[in-house]
């Protein structure tokens, strides 16, 4: 069903009661072309892209859990394309540019809010930083303001100005395209819009081992028995290692827990996003009006969903010291992600070297803003067998040749 | 918050230590190729379970130690010399 205003005044006459299940639950069937491990945002938009950008409908989405249960639920759901190099500013521009039609791509509202992100600058350095930051967001073509004093506190006058401040402002930049969507709604969009073009979506299956014939992967055995498939595709997150090691083989990638969490929901008071490099917190008001609360990584490897009380601690006194209004929040929720750490911050969207095995990994902290992208270029590697122009600085065998592309600006905080 | 046994003062918050990540990488020849470079430098076993790793006592003694620590529920095993052989 088309979800618009006529859908829900019909609905006014018959108690709303006529809606029907925004997905189909599936099982699974016993072969596909491709199969996606992983029902997070970038699995689902992957799937979804197959099915609408290349015709490839015989598609499954294999997930342990539920879906949008990992990262996808866990991230303090910023959008941003301000980036530092070329090949990072054409992959996450065209993310955000896919973010903003993407309501009406899906059908379904993903209340995308595009309130601008202020990066704070708390000393000359700073500054200096900033200048060089926005600009070269420019000469790569997308929109950056330098920010005066006064200017960032015209933008969040929440935050502490003064000079006796513990972190003073002495400026920053903007990019007033960034902002923020709703976490949930986009994995549920793009699981709805795969769904209703024939992708299986099939939850509480986990992969326990990948076939092999001949040394090429052929399918997937999974607690729900054996599915075969021409190609397979990981998008695992902080798991990819995990699957890596079935599969027989290693990633650069190290798994972190990094934390957030959000205070008991306010009255409108902070309507951009605003993040401090010096301190690495960054801080936004939910539509909820909830303040959404995250900063540094728990620096040690783990997969344990929860994040210890040090670094939460940690990320408290920094959202404090920039906001000391918010010191008399009761905190409501907190909760961690594994994240994929890669040591240059950029992702791995391409071929394993397992043949017919692929892998979008490597979004370390920030891959709910790459979700369209992700899910783009990783259906057309998987319907094609080819990488797509924006993900071919990305791929696996630049840990060989030392080909980085060491993007500082990916987390936007020093971790 | 996790306490880390510092193998010279003892028992002391998380907060004291810098995790400098996985313990006993061999680092090859330097006549070795590109691959086995790439692999030494990038590539980790990351495990989710045992993980064999080197802490500093980097707020206390300065120290470098290692220890065998679970990356599910953070339960540290074995903490030994950062000179010694793995412990089987």
């Amino acid at each position: 069903m088309r979800y618009s205003a006529w859908s829900l005044l019909r609905g006014a006459l018959s108690g709303q009661r006529h809606w029907p299940a925004a997905w189909r639950d599936a099982g699974p069937q016993p072969s596909y072309d491709v199969i996606i491990v992983g029902g997070g945002g970038h699995g689902l938009a992957a799937a979804y892209y197959l099915a609408k950008n290349h015709g490839v409908t015989r598609v499954a989405v294999v997930e342990r859990g539920w879906i949008g249960g990992g990262n996808t639920g866990r991230n303090t759901t910023i959008v941003r394309s301000n980036y530092l190099f070329p090949e990072s500013t054409r992959l996450y521009d065209f993310s955000l540019r896919l973010y903003e039609g993407l309501s009406q791509a899906l059908n379904f509202n993903i209340m995308l809010s595009q309130r601008g992100l202020v990066m704070l600058a708390h000393s000359r350095h700073d500054l200096d930083a900033m200048s060089r930051w926005a600009n070269a967001m420019r000469m790569n073509g997308i929109a950056a303001e330098l920010l005066t004093r006064d200017e960032v506190g015209a933008l969040a006058p929440a935050l502490d100005l003064s000079p006796q401040a513990r972190l003073p402002v002495l400026g920053g930049f903007t990019q007033r395209r960034a902002g923020t969507a709703r976490h949930d709604a986009v994995a549920w969009g793009y699981a709805r819009a795969a769904s209703a073009l024939g992708v299986d979506i099939i939850q509480n299956c986990e992969v326990v081992e990948f076939l092999e014939e001949g040394g090429r992967v052929v399918g997937v055995n999974t607690n729900r028995g054996r599915i075969r498939a021409e190609r397979v595709g990981i998008a695992a997150a902080g798991h990819s290692s995990v699957l890596a090691k079935l599969a027989g083989f290693r990633l650069p990638v190290t798994s972190y827990a990094l934390q957030a969490m959000v205070s008991e929901p306010i009255k409108p008071v902070l309507d951009t996003v605003i993040l401090s490099p010096g301190t690495g917190a960054y801080v936004s008001q939910s539509d909820k009006g909830e303040i959404v609360m995250g900063a540094m990584l728990d620096l040690f490897p783990s997969y344990a969903q929860r994040g210890s009380f040090a670094v939460k601690q940690a990320i408290i006194a920094a959202t404090l010291a920039l906001f000391p209004s918010f010191s008399r929040l009761n905190l409501m929720r907190q909760w961690a992600g594994i994240v994929d750490v890669v040591h240059d911050s950029s992702p791995i969207i391409g071929p394993t070297p397992i043949p017919n095995l692929y892998i979008n990994c490597g979004w370390g902290t920030g891959g709910f803003k790459a979700i369209p992208v992700g899910g783009w270029t990783f259906a057309h590697v998987l319907a094609t067998g080819r990488s797509h122009p924006l993900a071919e600085p990305f791929q696996l065998d630049r840990f060989i040749t030392g080909r980085l592309i060491d993007e500082a600006a990916a987390s936007g905080i020093a971790h | 918050m996790m306490q880390i046994p510092c193998i010279h003062c003892g028992p002391r918050d998380e907060s004291e230590f810098a995790c400098g990540g996985t313990s006993h990488l061999a680092r090859p020849a330097l006549g070795e190729s590109d691959q086995a470079w790439g692999e030494y430098l990038f590539f980790r076993d990351n495990p989710k379970g045992l993980h064999f790793e080197r802490w500093r006592h980097a707020q206390g003694c300065g120290q470098w130690f290692n220890l065998v620590r679970n990356t599910v529920t953070h339960e540290i095993l074995s903490v030994y010399s950062i000179t010694d052989p793995p412990p089987a």
